[in-house]
């Protein structure tokens, strides 16, 4: 019969190529970033806490998450997105 | 990073080299860290526009097999580049050149500025409506797409709505696309091998009672017969045992074998009900997954053997053993930003609108189609470009009202007493004053305290 795996996440999404990198960013880190460009957290885009990947790497509200994109025009690219609550 | 530490040590015995290579990396951007926090404090003496941008040292993810000469060059042009920012893809243009050449090596600095300076000029203006650019660039060329297209460059058996069609569905964010399709690469040993990837096909590929058995009713003694059909179910991998336990799975009804015959008998006869039970036997799911009506082995160069199915289930298909749920895609993108997250969905729109696109020999930019992403993620979920999406929910009154429906909603905004701040281009164009884009959102000052002669570079507000 259809062998399925028992875990549900068995495999690790962060791995999938469609997934870039993402890392959550220390409050140190966080300060520097809304100082470098002048904005407010919730000016950044956004990612929900109930996101697989916020959940993977444990992302709580309120923090920002650096996505490191590869990026078919410049190799790797930097963005980042704010961790909001699922409605 | 405690949540990719944990996993890691599940992984440790097969994936030790990994975890190293994961410590490297945390290293090398800690290090990045500590220059940043360095520049950060020099930045606060003497603060002007150039250096304030882009304080981070590219690449991040570093390439492990890059040859040590380059790593060099690569050191020397962050060293000349020092706060000013170049994408990676250009440095790596310019060590490619450079490497193995002296007299280039020698004139770094100036290949370096002068790149710098060309590189600066072409940025995208401040206040420049970049949106508008993207709505022409993709609208432009997608009025010679062809209506209807229903074919697959790769795979001819397969029906893959594409062309404008494809466009609009992807931009509306269709909760399901019109033909999705999943293209399903395997692990190692599966792909070269026919046997085992023909097994995963089997899996995968829907099987229903009616594809593996003849079902034929008696209406005077109310009994239905089902005639397997030998070589397709040996084909499929089946047993009439599993195909008996199925049949019993449902209700108010007993079967049994005998040779090559299933006898089906009813708890209740009748005739209505000896019907019911032979449309709900035809259906009867045997094998596989739901959702997935035919799957196709095609062997491709490089790769091996590939699986693409007509219909698509992400989560179930990943969870498969032999198949490699790393490459594993779908072209349903609200599948994608469940099971994956939202920058893969990103990812996704991208990819296929850019496909597309290209399909019809269309070059659009990605850098339009990257925006169009952005703005579909924004929120964090996957959202239409138009009415029911990001145009819809707009803050300002005016700008909603324009776009359609306009007395609904100027309506339902006077019963509410919303307020407008005049923020938007529409809303401005409405009243009558200038918009805040372009050189409508310069606004310039001159500085009262100094004198004449060293006001000539008007300060920007």
């Amino acid at each position: 019969m259809v062998k399925t795996t028992e875990n549900k996440h068995q495999f690790d999404i962060l791995k999938h190529e469609l997934v870039p990198h993402h890392e959550i960013l220390s409050d140190e880190e966080k300060k520097q970033l809304i100082e470098k460009y002048n904005l407010t957290p919730d000016q950044l885009p956004k990612i929900l806490d109930s996101d697989p990947v916020s959940v993977s790497i444990g992302a709580k509200p309120g923090q920002i998450v650096k996505i490191i994109r590869k990026s078919h025009t410049a190799k790797e690219a930097v963005a980042y997105r704010l961790v909001v609550e699922s409605n | 990073m405690t949540a990719e530490k944990t996993i890691n040590k599940k992984k440790k015995i097969a994936k030790n080299k990994k975890t190293v290579m994961d410590e490297k990396k945390k290293k090398e951007t800690k290090k990045t860290m500590v220059a940043e926090s360095k520049t950060e404090q020099k930045k606060k003496k003497i603060v002007t526009e150039e250096e304030n941008r882009g304080i981070t040292v590219f690449p991040i993810l570093l390439d492990e097999k890059e040859p040590g000469e380059h790593k060099k060059i690569r050191q020397k042009i962050n060293k000349i580049l020092k706060n000013r920012f170049l994408p990676p893809a250009i440095i790596d243009k310019i060590i490619a050149k450079v490497a193995g050449d002296k007299r280039l090596e020698e004139k770094l600095e100036i290949i370096i500025d002068k790149t710098w300076a060309e590189y600066s000029k072409n940025l995208i203006d401040p206040t420049e409506a970049c949106g508008m650019v993207s709505a022409q660039s993709i609208g432009e060329p997608g009025t010679q797409m062809t209506m209807r297209t229903f074919h697959y460059a790769g795979v001819a058996e397969i029906n893959v709505t594409l062309g404008l069609p494809r466009l609009i569905e992807i931009v509306d964010a269709r909760s399901t696309p019109s033909t999705p399709m999943m293209n399903i690469y395997l692990k190692d040993e599966y792909r070269v091998n026919p046997e085992l990837a023909k097994e995963i096909a089997n899996q995968i590929e829907i099987t229903k009672l009616i594809d593996v058995a003849d079902i034929e009713m008696d209406l005077t003694n109310m009994i239905i017969y089902i005639k397997l059909n030998k070589k397709t179910i040996e084909k499929k991998g089946l047993k009439a045992d599993d195909i008996l336990e199925s049949i019993k799975s449902i209700r108010k009804i007993d079967a049994k074998l005998e040779k090559d015959v299933i006898k089906v008998t009813l708890d209740e006869p009748g005739y209505k009900n000896l019907q019911t039970i032979n449309e709900m036997l035809k259906n009867l799911k045997i094998k596989g997954i739901d959702g997935i009506k035919r799957v196709i082995i095609r062997k491709e160069p490089n790769e091996g053997y590939v699986i693409y199915s007509e219909g698509s289930n992400f989560k179930k298909v990943l969870e498969i053993e032999g198949v490699d749920p790393y490459r594993t895609t779908t072209n349903d993108i609200h599948a994608v930003a469940k099971e994956l997250g939202i920058e893969a969905a990103r990812n996704m729109i991208i990819q296929e609108a850019y496909n597309t696109l290209l399909e019809q020999g269309l070059n659009v930019d990605m850098r339009h189609i990257m925006l169009v992403a952005d703005v579909m993620t924004a929120d964090g979920t996957v959202r239409a470009i138009g009415r029911h999406g990001v145009s819809g929910e707009k803050s300002s009154v005016l700008s909603r009202a324009a776009f359609e429906i306009t007395v609904n909603h100027l309506l339902l905004a006077s019963q509410r007493g919303e307020k407008d701040d005049l923020n938007g281009v529409a809303e401005n164009i409405i009243v009558g004053q200038p918009i805040n884009l372009g050189t409508g959102a310069v606004e310039l000052i001159m500085k009262h305290s100094k004198r004449m002669g060293e006001t000539t570079s008007a300060e920007k507000e």
